[in-house]
């Protein structure tokens, strides 16, 4: 199972450009939304046409502008996950399966009675999608491409329309159905939850260019650049710049951080809000803050705070309910803790 | 009352329609996947609903007429359309077209593209996904533009008139017959072709509403 996508299509508002190989992995693509991510996926399944570049899926040339192949959807076998899931209204679910599946009656047959059973919709085979809950339309859709010959799965945000105990459930099916797949498929989201606990590789899209390829926890860990810290979730970005080898100055926090090895190219440094720690005594990378605002959210609290008798940028920090109410209870100054290892250094 | 208006009328409309449901449908899926010049196909196929129908007639007199190319060419084999039955039909067919195309064309835009993309990607041939997709569930977009088309092509007069002219019993329509008895002070007659006409349009348009409320779901065309 290889995909290799190179492609460039020109948009309205910028030119999309990706390169990226999938080899049994599910391999995401996080971006926000409007960056190209599902422009992507249409190329790949041949409902968009690339301006030029090439698509290989297990060594069929899916598209290449220069040899002039550019293959119907149909011909490419593919499967598609549509954020909507795309249901055919007019028929049942054991229509919209069989409308689907290749070969002779007896195949087809066989695969729709072989797929209704294994997504649990043999009760619903004579209802039409407009009877089923979203879970229900899921695994219809699921159903349908696995009747089909697909050899690869593409997934545009699959769980955007879903609340967030449904999407879990079937975040928990989709994991069975990509075993099926030998664990490939193409991901594309702009969940980072998502992203993180279903994919294998990770490369992030802004405006249309495809940045460096990562595995999933090299990326959470140490993102490089400002769209793939803002994107993985870092809530805390600053403009910076470069004092020597081991300091740099958060220009919109108005502080001087101390960082064990700087790299030559700074442009932003960014903290995780859990990261932040408060201290009762100046130190190291240990500031004094006045709180701007403090925000009770489910289950932690949300601590905004900025450097003492500044007006600079507030940062947010997020700390359990329980440690928040010890240091309320304990009345001193505040001092922010950004521990040197845990601070991003953003090149661009 | 002489009845031949009421007949050829019925049958120029009927065999105008089946047509125009065809042609419709046809050149409706045709302009809705066009990348280039969708604009001036729209225009050209929705020009005969908004011209004059007399404009219609006499442009079908000039490229269809006995002087014409298509007209002398038919000559050749003692055929003439002008003032024929044939005539009249072509002229319904004409200005009925831009209605069933429209509506045809409205139900196809309205159906969501992905599912389209979806049976693409399934590996179902465009011809399935006409048949099977588009229009199953474009169904009441059809019907109507079917009901539409069919009352334009009753209710036709200027291109008739034109075309086919007003031949008592072989092109003379209900709507021509309307207009002779008027010119011949024969207001009794006129105010019968009318009441005919009134009954056949109301009732095909109600059959229309009945039939588009019915067919909220379910697989077939036709059922």
């Amino acid at each position: 199972m290889e995909l290799m996508v190179r492609i460039k299509k020109k948009l309205r508002n910028f030119t999309l450009d990706v390169d990226f190989a999938v080899k049994e992995e599910v391999f995401a693509l996080l971006g926000a939304s409007g960056c190209g991510k599902s422009m992507t996926l249409k190329c790949i399944a041949g409902i968009e046409t690339p301006d030029s570049g090439v698509i290989v899926l297990n060594g069929r040339v899916l598209f290449d502008s220069e040899q002039k192949i550019n293959l119907s959807p149909q011909k490419r076998r593919i499967g598609y996950l549509f954020q909507n899931y795309a249901l055919f209204p007019n028929m049942t679910v054991r229509d919209n399966i069989r409308f689907a599946a290749s070969g002779n009656d007896a195949e087809k047959l066989q695969k729709v009675q072989a797929n209704l059973e294994r997504f649990s919709l043999l009760d619903l085979a004579e209802a039409y999608p407009a009877e089923l809950s979203g879970g229900q339309q899921q695994r219809v859709a699921f159903a349908r491409i696995l009747a089909s010959d697909a050899e690869l799965l593409l997934l545009d945000e699959p769980f955007s329309a879903l609340d967030s105990y449904l999407k879990w459930q079937l975040e928990l099916e989709l994991r069975q159905v990509l075993q099926s797949y030998e664990g490939t498929a193409l991901l594309v989201s702009h969940d980072r939850g998502e992203v993180y606990r279903l994919a294998d590789k990770v490369a992030v899209i802004n405006q249309g260019k495809m940045e460096k390829v990562h595995e999933k926890k090299a990326l959470f860990q140490r993102p490089e650049t400002l769209a793939a810290a803002l994107l993985t979730g870092c809530k805390n970005v600053s403009v910076a710049s470069r004092i020597d080898d081991h300091h740099v100055r958060a220009e919109e926090w108005q502080l001087d951080l101390m960082i064990a090895d700087l790299p030559a190219k700074v442009k932003y440094v960014g903290i995780r809000a859990h990261f932040l720690e408060f201290r009762q005594l100046p130190g190291e990378n240990t500031i004094p803050v006045d709180i701007v605002q403090v925000i009770e959210d489910t289950f932690s609290m949300l601590v905004m705070v900025r450097k003492a008798g500044s007006d600079g940028k507030a940062i947010r920090c997020e700390l359990p309910k329980q440690k928040w109410q010890q240091f309320q209870a304990a009345g001193v100054d505040l001092y922010l803790y950004l521990p040197p290892e845990k601070i991003m250094v953003l090149a661009y | 009352m002489e009845l031949s208006p009421l007949i050829i009328t019925l049958e120029t409309a009927g065999v105008a329609t089946v047509v125009t449901f065809f042609a419709g449908i046809g050149l409706a899926w045709m302009v809705v996947r066009m990348n280039h010049f969708k604009g001036l196909a729209d225009a050209i196929i929705t020009l005969p609903m908004v011209l004059p129908p007399t404009v219609v007639g006499f442009f079908l007199l000039l490229f269809l007429g006995k002087r014409s190319m298509v007209g002398r060419f038919l000559l050749q084999w003692d055929v003439s359309l002008v003032f024929t039955f044939q005539a009249a039909v072509i002229a319904a067919i004409v200005v009925s077209l831009p209605l069933m195309y429209r509506t045809a064309r409205g139900a196809f835009e309205q159906l969501e593209p992905n599912v389209i993309y979806a049976a693409q990607t399934l590996g179902v041939s465009e011809w399935r996904i006409f048949w099977q997709v588009l229009l199953p569930n474009a169904r009441s977009g059809i019907l109507a533009g079917l009901v539409l088309s069919f009352t334009r092509a009753l209710g036709e007069f200027g291109a008739t008139i034109m075309f086919a002219g007003n031949i008592p019993g072989k092109t003379q329509t209900m709507s021509t017959a309307i207009y002779a008895a008027v010119q011949a002070n024969d207001y009794a007659l006129a105010f019968d072709w009318a009441m005919v006409i009134v009954f056949f349009s109301l009732f095909f348009v109600v059959l229309m509403n009945w039939w588009i409320a019915r067919s909220g779901r379910g697989g077939c065309l036709w059922n």
